[in-house]
């Protein structure tokens, strides 16, 4: 187990990072020396060199960094309100609710993205149920334009088909503020809805446990010291559910970093590379552009943005975390 | 689970209506979250131009299984699709890799729960580490390893790695230690050996841990994707999962066939969502466990 675990995990970290130092297209083998050494220069090119590839790198970051953005928040607050309503004492049918929740999260996320496909093509399920409440929806996985051009176009603010010239003259690290500040493009939406949709049931599970570990007597207490509800969610629960919180933003921080599958399945990246993300974009350099150093230097800077946001999150919430409210307000009701 | 004792009589009608809140929004997340899976075994009973004009009609009209007999070879119209294929090869690698995942799984769990050896604590930390590492980030890594190792692009190469998984050791470690010692310094007084002792006394007692494992096991390989896609090119090594990726990524242009592909989308989810509603609490358990895996 030790061989598997060493031969398959540990071993191929180091070969590549030996191949996101070498140009090498698959061919040769990488380690005999017929392939060219050519230093950071992979890293480079994703990075510091202006040029076709930093600029498809950093189209592919900024698309993952809108999809962690909206992913991240709504997976946590629609997982969490799940929770809570299925652990209401006084609702009936709890089991079949948690059933109904959770079920997405253990199917293929390759056959729920053929399901999504089907749902938001043009003429789909999707667009039919909004012409019933008098919305015509979009071309979704045609769409390109970012969200926050496309609402600011509908109130009149901008043309997202024109960019606004004061942001497109200027740029940075290959890609123009107008680029920049899009938003997810409308087709990444749908992605971003599947992901929320197939994460939620998971994560409301791990809050369903950390509940049913939240004692009821401390509940009760705050109603009868007369907090309301919400103050008791707010004084009591909350507090009481901070370190599962926690555990479920990083949890969802690492996992939106990757998205893989659904992009493979329901866009390879387009629109106009809108859809794009670091993982695919590893992908296609290594397995189609036969690019081998170029995807496993992607892979490396994929890495270090996951660790690079893990140490951030654990950084930020530990000084946060000093007393907590829960044991503070232990430690007034025993005085 | 006394109902109506708690809260004070000033607060009931704003709980009966907080209750009535409740169930509404429990109810329409509930059809949010079942309606996709209904229009998809709808769907697969339509014909393709039925699919197309109305994908929200819960009867197919006219009623079809021109999917179904495609997928599985009997159909006159339409391009073949090696379904079959596919399913056989989900099946095998399904059933080694499971079957490994529950033995190396166990073994390894049981070495570091139990065992005293040098290196133990250093092993135990490097297994955490692993668990940590992204593994998208490892696609690149994982094709240049079975390329040297020239089993690219074959059973072994599909099977071997997945054999052992760090998540599955930890959980079986993490079981081990929860077992009381006694138990097994019994066995080995009377002579049996630490395989023995581990075989015949330590397993059996490990029952509800290793039905979590094996299902664990079972869903997550016969789910497995990106790894079945770097480890192989050829269509003869498809599976469900990759071959379905590639039935509808890749024929976007040329006509829908949406009834096909959702037909093989839904019987690859069959298994998984059988196994899920039988064994449902071991789903829970683990996904709680789960709570450091990934």
């Amino acid at each position: 187990m030790v061989i598997i675990l060493g031969l398959f995990l540990v071993l191929p970290i180091g070969m590549a990072l030996w191949v996101s130092l070498l140009h090498w297209d698959g061919q040769s083998n990488p380690f005999s020396g017929a392939a060219d050494f050519v230093g950071l220069h992979n890293y480079a090119d994703l990075s510091t060199s202006a040029g076709q590839d930093r600029q498809l790198f950093m189209t592919s970051v900024r698309n993952n960094l809108y999809y962690v953005l909206l992913v991240v928040p709504l997976q946590t607050a629609l997982s969490l309100g799940l929770a809570i309503a299925v652990n209401s004492r006084r609702i009936k049918g709890k089991g079949f609710f948690r059933t109904v929740f959770y079920f997405p999260s253990v199917t293929s996320s390759i056959a729920i993205s053929t399901v999504f496909l089907f749902l938001f093509q043009g003429s789909g399920a999707v667009n039919a149920l909004l012409k019933w409440v008098g919305i015509t929806g979009p071309k979704w996985f045609t769409d390109a334009h970012g969200l926050v051009w496309s609402l600011l176009g509908l109130l009149g603010v901008v043309d997202p088909d024109k960019p606004v010239a004061a942001l497109a003259a200027h740029g940075f690290l290959g890609l123009s503020w107008w680029d920049w500040l899009s938003g997810p493009s409308i087709a990444m939406c749908t992605i971003i809805v599947l992901a929320v949709w197939t994460t939620s049931g998971t994560y409301m599970l791990i809050f369903l446990a950390a509940l049913q570990d939240v004692p009821v007597e401390l509940e009760e207490a705050a109603l009868l010291d007369g907090a309301n509800r919400w103050q008791s969610f707010r004084n009591v629960t909350l507090p009481a559910l901070r370190p599962v919180l926690f555990l479920v933003i990083t949890l969802g921080l690492i996992g939106t970093w990757q998205v893989f599958d659904a992009v493979y399945v329901m866009s390879q990246g387009a629109p106009a590379n809108t859809t794009l993300t670091p993982a695919y974009l590893s992908y296609t350099a290594g397995f189609q552009d036969a690019d081998y150093g170029r995807a496993a230097a992607i892979a490396f800077i994929l890495l270090a943005i996951i660790l690079a946001m893990t140490i951030v999150q654990r950084v930020l919430l530990r000084d946060r975390d000093e007393p907590t409210t829960r044991t503070r307000f232990l430690r007034r009701r025993t005085s | 689970m006394s109902i109506g004792t708690a809260p004070a009589p000033r607060r009931r009608t704003g709980g009966r209506t907080l209750l009535t809140v409740v169930y509404l929004l429990l109810a329409g997340f509930g059809a949010l979250y079942l309606l996709p899976f209904v229009i998809q075994i709808v769907t697969s009973f339509k014909t393709d131009p039925d699919a197309v004009a109305h994908p929200l009609s819960l009867l197919p009209n006219p009623f079809s299984l021109a999917s179904y007999r495609t997928l599985f070879g009997l159909g006159t119209t339409g391009d073949p699709v090696p379904f079959t294929r596919w399913l056989a090869n989900s099946v095998l690698v399904t059933v080694f890799i499971t079957t490994g995942r529950v033995f190396f799984d166990s073994l390894a769990g049981y070495a570091l729960a139990r065992l005293d050896f040098r290196g133990r604590n250093l092993l135990f930390n490097g297994l955490l580490t692993v668990m940590a590492v992204p593994g998208v980030v490892l696609l690149i890594p994982k094709f240049l390893v079975l390329n040297q190792l020239g089993i690219y692009d074959s059973y072994a190469g599909m099977v071997i790695p997945l054999l052992v998984d760090a998540a599955g050791v930890f959980i079986m470690r993490q079981f081990f230690v929860s077992i009381p010692k006694e138990v097994e310094e019994a066995a080995r007084i009377d002579g049996a050996s630490i395989f023995r002792t581990f075989w015949s006394v330590v397993l059996p007692m490990a029952r509800p841990a290793l039905i979590t494992l094996t299902i664990l096991s079972f869903q997550g390989s016969w789910n497995e994707f990106t790894h079945f896609l770097v480890a192989t090119q050829s269509p003869q090594y498809e599976t469900l999962t990759t071959g379905l990726a590639h039935l509808v990524s890749g024929s976007l242009s040329a006509g829908t066939q949406y009834p096909l592909k959702l037909t093989a989308a839904l019987l690859a989810t069959i298994p998984v969502a059988a196994v899920f509603f039988a064994f449902q609490r071991h789903f829970v358990r683990s996904a709680n466990s789960g709570a450091v895996k990934q």
